[in-house]
């Protein structure tokens, strides 16, 4: 048995077989061929193999999955069979004596090429397809076997370098009962899915690929960021243990649907969901949330090769609004840059992506992609409770550009006969340590507040996130980001305003009762943290919470507060 | 030989799912298939030579078969881009 320590990305236990998720070697030589007649019926075999493996894949996906994504099958079934494809290639292998592997790879790529070339969004999709249905030709060219996750038929636990939202999307959630991956952190996309399918997960293992085997059982404790490789029957058992357990205090938290966040002295909070799209809204009235406190909308433009256009985007903002019924919406306006990339920008590469060309500075700059969204977004103002906030601003002047051009759009708008609320509040995430640090004027212009964490704790510790060398000063509970934060919540209710928090610290156990002291108003998180949040509310008392808040603020290390935060909640 | 002409009135044109029903339905059949737009031939069997052609509402297309089922083909195929409203 062997053991491997990561990040916690997802709660839960999860024991089965491993199912690894890594691409099969395809490369290959091109060589000269004497028999060209018997390579060509190697090719066709490979053709044949392949057309049973994508039949038994769309057949599958048909059951499992639907009309819709068996159709992907369907498609590329006919590309595999298409004989102005098969044609050239076994032309080639008897013209040019070359190798099926090297006739099938050519003539392929030039197809593709052909494909990308064209200029409608729908055949630059084929050229997936085309490049999809060669590797798993490919694979039985070779001999190697492809990773087909659609095929997944038993229950396992997905162990892979990364999971993509492609990867993702493939995934019978029926049969993953959680995962685990090389790279990544608790804010990374293969964390934030797992938060979201509500499956235990373990990320940021750099060698789960390396030490697992098809087949090996796997415990995956995403409680402790812990995963156990061929484990002890007697260690089983206690992970079995632990697990209904779990799964028993579920049941417990589930009771407080519907019920209001009140502390134990009867202090009420708001708690929020972040959400990346409207599909998500389901989990978020399914773990009681009382709002939407973070509605990213990168998801929209992501994944695509052009902008959504106005009418996208309507649909989207006003599913979301309604779908919440009057609930607390905040929308974040495009927050592009740093890690997220948008090919089809073109914008230069960057030394310090974080500290770049991202967020609202875009937005100001290609004011023709910020006003389209804020057009889309004062239209569907109508449908709910809307609120817009404007991320990585760091001076007054950002937000009071953006408020103009959102006056513009507006005053256009209603001069066209168009209904847009009278009462959408406009606030600001607050992430950069100059805003925290000028919060009381902010505050005189904002109707709230929102602090992300993730970017003010790197932005205020100068340790870039993504990189694990400096991941120990990722320190949520700093008294240094505590203090930030607690004049950003003084700031606002000095002026009557709001102020809320979005980024992972607001789900967090240990943060939750320092923020309560601290007079927070709204927490937002992942929907699945939201009713473990409530019950520990409901235990703690404000009164004391604020003597401990009081206490953390003049303490010197992370672990001070740590400990104090243990023994007043204890 | 056997030809007939069409106007495309599905407002996506000859893409996604009525191609591959084009093709689909065109592979069953022994005989030669060709579809003509603008002047341009590919093999009806071939999706990427259909999709390649990019045929979008209101164009003029011809569908013409060779061989021993010609007649048959060409019946299949015209009862198909009717049914599924696509072309008249």
């Amino acid at each position: 048995m062997a053991f491997l320590q990561g990040i916690a990305a997802s709660n839960g236990i999860a024991i089965a077989k491993a199912y690894r998720l890594v691409e099969p070697n395809l490369s290959f030589d091109k060589k000269t061929i004497e028999d060209t007649a018997s390579e060509v019926s190697r090719f066709k075999s490979a053709i044949e193999k392949s057309k049973a493996e994508l039949e038994a894949i769309r057949d599958r996906a048909h059951v499992e999955l639907g009309a819709d994504k068996a159709a992907i099958f369907e498609a590329h079934l006919l590309v595999l069979t298409d004989p102005e494809l098969n044609g050239p290639i076994e032309d080639k292998i008897k013209s040019e004596k070359v190798n099926a592997e090297a006739a099938l790879k050519e003539t392929a790529d030039m197809f593709v090429m052909m494909f990308e070339q064209m200029d409608n969004e729908y055949m630059k999709e084929r050229a997936a397809d085309i490049r999809d249905v060669t590797k798993r030709v490919l694979a039985h060219l070779l001999g190697v076997q492809l990773v087909n996750p659609s095929m997944i038929a038993e229950e396992v636990i997905i162990v892979a370098e990364d999971l993509t939202p492609s990867d993702t999307a493939q995934l019978n959630r029926q049969y993953v009962l959680g995962f685990t991956t090389d790279i990544g952190g608790r804010t990374s996309h293969s964390a934030i899915m797992a938060r979201s399918m509500e499956i235990p997960a373990v990320v940021g293992t750099k060698t789960a690929t390396e030490e697992i085997n098809n087949g090996d059982l796997v415990i995956v404790d995403g409680l402790k960021g812990e995963v156990h490789i061929n484990p002890t029957p007697e260690l089983v058992a206690e992970y079995r243990n632990i697990h209904e357990q779990f799964e028993a205090q579920k049941i417990e938290w589930a009771k407080l649907v519907n019920e209001k966040t009140v502390s134990a002295d009867n202090h009420h909070v708001e708690l929020a969901a972040n959400i990346g799209t409207p599909n998500d809204l389901k989990g978020v009235l399914a773990n009681g949330g009382e709002g939407v406190g973070l509605y990213r909308t990168e998801f929209l433009y992501m994944g695509r090769d052009q902008l959504p256009t106005e009418e996208e985007q309507f649909d989207a903002y006003k599913a979301v609004l309604e779908g919440m019924n009057g609930k607390p919406v905040v929308v974040r306006t495009l927050d592009i840059g740093g890690d997220k990339e948008l090919p089809y920008l073109q914008l230069p590469k960057e030394l310090n992506p974080f500290l770049g060309f991202r967020a609202i500075r875009l937005c100001l700059e290609e004011q023709d992609i910020f006003r389209t969204q804020l057009r889309a977004l004062l239209r569907a103002s109508s449908y709910g409770n809307l609120k817009i906030m404007f991320p990585m601003i760091a001076t007054l002047d950002e937000f009071r550009e953006a408020k103009a051009i959102l006056e513009d759009e507006k005053q256009k708008l209603i001069s066209a006969g168009q209904t847009v609320s009278e009462k959408i509040e406009l606030g600001i995430m607050v992430e950069i340590p100059s805003t925290a640090v000028l919060a009381d004027q902010f505050a005189k212009e904002v109707d709230f507040f929102s602090i992300g964490t993730n970017d003010l704790i790197q932005y205020t510790m100068a340790a870039d996130r993504m990189n694990q060398r400096v991941s120990y000063l990722y320190q949520p509970y700093s008294p240094s980001i505590l203090r930030l934060v607690k004049m950003v919540i003084d700031a606002a209710h000095a002026e009557g305003k709001w102020a809320g928090m979005c980024g992972e610290m607001a789900g967090d156990e240990t943060a939750i009762p320092i923020l309560l002291g601290l007079g927070l108003d709204e927490f937002s998180m992942s929907a699945t943290s939201i009713l473990k949040a409530r019950s520990q509310i409901k235990k703690l008392t404000k009164s004391e919470m604020e003597s401990l808040a009081n206490q953390v603020l003049n303490m010197q290390t992370t672990a001070q507060v740590i400990e104090a935060v243990n023994a007043a909640t204890k | 030989m056997a030809e007939k002409q069409f106007k495309v009135t599905a407002d996506t044109g000859i893409h996604a799912r009525p191609a591959t029903l084009l093709v689909q339905t065109a592979s069953k059949f022994d005989s030669e298939i060709n579809l003509e737009y603008k002047g341009k031939k590919v093999n009806l069997k071939s999706i990427m030579g259909v999709m390649s052609l990019g045929i979008g509402q209101g164009a003029d297309i011809a569908i013409s078969a060779e061989g021993s089922d010609s007649e048959e083909a060409l019946r299949s195929l015209e009862e198909l881009l009717k049914k599924e409203g696509l072309a008249e």
